[in-house]
This record gives C-alpha cells, sequence and structure tokens, in this order.
C-alpha cells in the first residue's frame, strides 16, 4: 500500500511470510473446511486490498461516512499533571464510537467484492458488532453477531444499537460466554457455510491473512497520527501507547511507526485483579506459547494446554490470546508491553473525563494508565496515546463502580 | 517404513471388516464423560462393538464440533480429565481392547503434552494414530514427523468443498485412513445424505490408497446402510456420546448401527 512510502521505511519482517507467519508467530490452524474459504479470502485480499478502485471506494467511505481523520487533540491538563507532552489520536471521534469501523468498513466492502451473501462477526464489548452491524446495513448486507451472554448482560447498551441498525445478535453461552466463546462459536457458523458466509474478524487475531488483513485496515489510524504529529506538535512522538486485548487498535496506531527507531512503542493489556492466571487477560505480560483460534501465539492456558478464562474489567480486552503480530513484536523487542490494572484504568478513565472532558471506553482506559506510568519514569516526554473509543457504551459498568463511589 | 508399525493396525482392522462385506464401525467417545469412573468400562464397551475406537482429548475451545461434543468436552474437563490421565488409563487397558485406539486431540494440549514426548508415551500406551481437527496439511510437518518416528499415524481430514488437486495432494499423504467429513458443518448435526456426497466419497476413494472413511452427522442404521458401498467404514461420535449421556450400554447402540455383511 501506497502508506509505506508515507511512513518511511517500515520494517521488513513485518510482513508475514507466505505461511501467514510473523517470526514464530501465527500460521493458519483452521479445520480443513476452512482452508478453502481462507484461499479465497487470501486471494480476495491479493486482488482487491491494494487495488485503486477498492482504495478509492474505502477511502470515501472512510472520509464521508466515518468521519476520517479523525482529531489529534492535545491533552492540555493531562500534561500539565504528569509533566509531560500529551496527544491524543482521537479513534472515539469514529462513527459508532470507536476504531473498531475502520475495520468493519473495509471487511463489509471486501465481502461484497467476493461476493459473499451476508456478513457474521464476533464482539466482545460490542464495538466491532456496532461497527459490522452499521457497515452491513450501510452497504445492504444481512448480518448475524456473536456475542458471549456475559457481555450481553454488560454491554446491554451495544445490543439495543446492534439491534436498531438491523443485526441479528446471538448471544453464546457456551464455555466462558466472553469474546473467546464468541469467537468459537461465530468460526462454527463459518465452517457450517463457507461458500456463501463473510467471517468479519474484529480483531486482529484469528487464521492468515486476518492479522494482516486486519491490521492493513487499522493502520489509518497510525498513518493519520504520524502526519498529525508532525503538523500539530511539529515531531514525532517519543512513545505511542495503546491498549492491547486482541490487539487491532495497537497494531493500527504501531505499524506506520516501526520504522521510526525513535518512537518507542507500549501496549498496554489489561492486568485485571493482578498477575494470577485467571485473574488477569493480559496474554503477552502473562502467557506462554500455544495454538488458539486459527493461530500460534502467547495464550493465557494451563499446564495441559486448556485455555483459560480471564478476567478484566474491560469486556473489549477480555480476552485469552492476542493477534500473533504483537507477540513477535515483543518477542523482537521493537515494542515493549505491560499491563494496566481494573483499578488503574477506571482511575485514569475518570482522570481523562474530568480533566479534558473526553470519556474514554474502559479499554482506551488502560492505555492512558500506562501513558501516565510512562510519563512518570520519563518525565517531559511526548506521548501519543491512542483513544481508541468512548465509554457510553460502559455506563452499566461504570454505574457499579466509578458513580457507585461517588454517590 | 516398519510393517509392524502401529498405524498399520488402523487399516488393517477397517480392511477386515470390508471383508465381511460391511463398513467398519469407528466409534468415538469422549475420555472421561459423563464420568471419569466409568471411562475403562464404556472404553472397553465401545471397543468390543467397533472396528477401531476413537478418543477425544477434550479441549476448552473445540471449533469443529457441535454442541454434543462441546458438552462432553466440557464436562470431561470439570471432571479433571488431561491427556496424562488418558495415556495412564490406555496403559492400563489398550493390551486388552480388541480395537485400535486413536486420539482425536485439538492440536494445543499435544504442544502443551510436548512433541519431543507425546509419540513414545502415546505408542507405549497403545495409541495408534491421532486426527487433528485444527491442523491443516499446510501446518502439520512437526506433528506427523515426531509421529512417524514411533509408527503412529496421522490421520488426514477431507471435506466436500476440498478442491480436486488439494484433495489427491491430501490422500497421497494420508496415514491409516482419509477422514471423509459428510458435510461443511460441526460434528453431530443430523443430515439427509444427498447423492452427491455419495459422488464425492466415490472421488475420495478414486484417489486414495488407504480406507475412506465418512464422518460427521451419522446417527443411523439407515445412514450407515446409504454409505455402504462408497466408504471403507463410518464415523459415529455425537450419536455415541449422547447414547453414554443417557446411560444407555454402548455396545447395543452401536451394534443397531451395525450392518452385518
Amino acid at each position: 500500500m501506497s502508506s509505506r512510502a508515507q511512513a518511511g521505511a517500515s520494517l521488513a519482517d513485518s510482513q508475514p511470510d507466505a505461511r501467514g507467519r510473523y517470526g514464530e508467530f501465527g500460521g493458519r490452524y483452521v479445520p480443513e473446511t476452512l482452508v478453502a474459504a481462507l484461499d479465497r479470502l487470501q486471494a480476495g485480499v491479493d486482488r482487491h486490498l491494494g487495488s485503486a478502485d477498492f482504495q478509492a471506494e474505502y477511502a470515501r467511505e472512510l472520509a464521508t461516512w466515518v468521519g476520517r481523520p479523525t482529531a489529534l487533540s492535545h491533552a492540555p491538563t493531562l500534561s500539565e499533571r504528569w509533566g509531560a507532552e500529551v496527544w491524543l489520536k482521537r479513534e472515539d471521534l469514529a462513527h459508532t464510537g470507536a476504531h473498531k469501523i475502520n475495520n468493519a468498513v473495509g471487511q463489509t466492502l471486501l465481502a461484497k467484492r467476493l461476493g459473499a451473501k451476508r456478513i457474521i462477526a464476533e464482539t466482545g464489548a460490542g464495538q466491532h458488532g456496532v461497527a459490522s452491524a452499521a457497515a452491513a446495513a450501510r452497504l445492504g448486507m444481512p448480518c448475524v453477531v456473536y456475542m458471549g451472554a456475559v457481555d450481553v448482560e454488560r454491554q446491554a447498551p451495544n445490543v439495543g444499537r446492534m439491534k436498531l441498525l438491523g443485526a441479528t445478535v446471538v448471544p453464546v453461552t457456551s464455555g466462558d460466554a466472553t469474546l473467546r466463546a464468541a469467537i468459537d462459536e461465530a468460526l462454527r457458523e463459518w465452517v457450517s457455510d463457507p461458500q456463501n458466509t463473510y467471517y468479519s474478524i474484529g480483531s486482529a487475531v484469528g487464521p492468515h491473512p486476518y492479522p494482516y488483513l486486519v491490521r492493513e485496515l487499522q493502520s489509518v489510524i497510525g498513518r493519520e497520527a504520524r502526519s498529525q504529529m508532525l503538523a500539530l506538535a511539529g515531531a514525532l512522538p517519543d512513545v505511542a501507547v495503546a491498549c492491547v486485548g486482541g490487539g487491532s487498535n495497537a497494531i493500527g496506531l504501531f505499524h506506520p511507526f516501526l520504522g521510526d527507531a525513535g518512537v518507542h512503542l507500549l501496549g498496554i493489556e489489561a492486568g485485571g485483579r493482578g498477575p494470577g492466571l485467571g485473574d488477569n487477560a493480559a496474554s503477552l505480560t502473562f502467557g506462554t506459547p500455544g495454538v488458539l483460534q486459527g493461530s500460534y501465539t502467547l495464550i493465557l492456558q494451563d499446564e495441559h494446554g486448556q485455555v483459560r478464562e480471564t478476567h478484566s474489567v474491560s469486556a473489549g480486552l477480555d480476552y485469552s490470546g492476542v493477534g500473533p503480530e504483537h507477540a513477535h513484536l515483543m518477542r523482537s523487542g521493537r515494542v515493549a508491553y505491560e499491563a494496566a490494572t481494573d483499578e488503574e484504568s477506571l482511575d485514569a478513565l475518570s482522570e481523562c473525563a474530568r480533566y479534558e472532558g473526553i470519556l474514554p471506553a474502559i479499554e482506551t482506559a488502560h492505555a492512558f494508565a500506562g501513558a501516565r506510568r510512562y510519563a512518570s519514569a520519563h518525565p517531559g516526554a511526548r506521548i501519543l496515546i491512542g483513544c481508541s473509543g468512548r465509554g457510553d457504551k460502559d455506563m452499566p459498568i461504570l454505574q457499579r463502580t466509578l458513580l457507585r463511589d461517588l454517590c | 517404513m516398519l510393517t509392524s508399525a502401529p498405524r498399520e493396525t488402523i487399516s488393517t482392522a477397517i480392511r477386515a471388516a470390508r471383508r465381511e462385506q460391511r463398513p467398519a464401525l469407528i466409534g468415538f467417545l469422549t475420555a472421561g464423560f459423563p464420568r471419569r469412573s466409568r471411562f475403562r468400562e464404556d472404553l472397553a464397551a465401545v471397543a468390543a462393538a467397533c472396528d477401531v475406537v476413537e478418543i477425544g482429548v477434550p479441549f476448552t475451545d473445540p471449533m469443529a464440533d457441535g454442541t454434543t461434543i462441546q458438552r462432553a468436552s466440557f464436562a470431561a474437563l470439570a471432571e479433571g480429565v488431561n491427556l496424562p490421565w488418558i495415556l495412564a488409563e490406555l496403559s492400563a487397558v489398550a493390551p486388552h481392547l480388541g480395537a485400535p485406539v486413536l486420539l482425536m486431540s485439538y492440536l494445543n494440549p499435544l504442544l502443551a503434552y510436548g512433541l519431543d514426548r507425546l509419540p513414545r508415551d502415546a505408542a507405549a500406551a497403545g495409541v495408534a494414530g491421532f486426527i487433528v481437527p485444527d491442523l491443516p496439511f499446510e501446518e502439520s510437518g512437526d506433528l506427523a514427523a515426531a509421529l512417524d518416528r514411533e509408527g503412529l499415524a496421522l490421520v488426514q481430514m477431507v471435506t466436500p468443498v476440498t478442491p480436486p488437486a488439494r484433495l489427491a495432494e491430501l490422500c497421497a499423504a494420508a496415514q491409516g485412513f482419509v477422514y471423509a467429513v459428510t458435510m461443511t458443518g460441526t460434528t453431530g448435526k443430523a443430515a439427509e445424505i444427498p447423492a452427491d456426497v455419495l459422488d464425492y466419497m466415490d472421488r475420495v476413494r478414486k484417489v486414495s490408497t488407504v480406507p475412506v472413511c465418512a464422518g460427521f452427522g451419522i446417527r443411523s442404521a439407515a445412514q450407515v446402510a446409504r454409505f455402504s458401498g462408497h466408504v471403507d467404514g463410518v464415523v459415529v461420535g455425537s450419536a455415541l456420546v449422547e447414547a453414554l449421556e443417557r446411560g444407555e450400554n454402548p455396545g447395543e447402540f452401536l451394534a443397531s448401527l451395525r450392518l452385518r455383511g
């Protein structure tokens, strides 16, 4: 894509090999039924993603319907409080309230070109579900969203939005009844009808070529942020910080900066209640290599290779695996990853809302918590935070946490 | 290749049924379901009524399985079933079973056990081969090489949407038998068997040098009869697991599916 020249020298090894590997991670671990479907998807990606026709339509939808480019905001009060120079890449201002729409629009356009009859999607926090439902409505395709029953409960406003946008929401009660179970169920549904169904995966996870496709579609975040930093801050950031669940907003923000050796990259995972297995969703920080949902990556598992349930206050980060490219970027040392706890993140959310007039999503608040920690260790640092989504959807859980304490 | 390799026992058992002019019966049960304490007894009963036994290693994310085997898998995990336990149980009983034993496992529990020691321990426990539903041919090199050291089979799955050139490639690499999935979908969904599925089985059989067995959704003697003559064997999974769940004698249930030659 033309972005590469614009972003400067991308690291050569950030491209997956022919088998979809990023270093040792990635690959394509799926039932035989899906092999032909993934081959078709790969052919579609090769044919359409870089084509002038696709890029023109994608750019038009992003500009006139999603509302891109999203703003880069200086955060004066956080800068002062943290003793740093803080900038926010405002994906919370994108249509439907988060970065997820960049990917959903791109994949739905691709699905149409591949002749799919319907879109299926999984969702955790509901943001990818809402984005998929909106994109499908916009482009005239039926959409079915699989969502863990636990998440249906804790992200109720988004369930209503999906329904209003015309999607069918299927609660998933098997397994852990959160994002992982929703992905398992979407994969089963895709196995049942691989010819007519397009599976629009919501994060940079799953079998090749999904992690690559999602990263390419989300890299618009980092490309815009990079040129906006140069224009508004007059320099690249010292560090770019993003939250990491599956890792789509982080890879989208980081990727265009990979070639900028002076820019530190910091991913913040869900540290939950603490470091114990089952108490967090920090696969990079605490996980071990294994195969989950189509790729070889770092996962939270027990000694017998059984995938463990996770905990996070944030539904969107509550996942036992992570995109394989992140596992590779951590292994290579190019990106650092840390975890922020539930408590630190809620505290950071409240600080951002109170002092910058922005209510970030709880997922996003993890990035703020990590950035604040970075600032205290690096006084005066120029910090770019991926403000990946807004927190309106989190009101039910904020009522039970931050607001309960305020009353 | 050693003629006495454990994997040879699989194709030998399936071909023996062919001589009786009936499709071989491969019975699947999830290890330790419905109860850990009943595993040896259930396994013996299934082995006595089948030509080959397929034992499911439970996994938290069984993406190729329908609701029945998912439920059995989660229940077995709750019973504390894991691969070391399964191999220990098999070591005790496999020599007395009249049928070769295959393990069906998703890849991750095998990786966690360690590909360096898995083949030796599995062979010592009397396992003849593996079926790994989330391991497509392109990713199977490491496991296949490891299993080959002990003469264990890595069974290849093919599906109705596998393109012809790929079908030939997969069948050429097949060991034990070719597992021909009857439909696009997960395990357990009962389905009509349209004529094109039989044509597909015939195509698979034409290119395969090892026996071809049909699986997914096979629940009745009528279905077995319909596949007869088009395949060398049938795999009965979810229906058998449901019979075990209902507390029925698995031997009687399997006998009801077994065609007399």
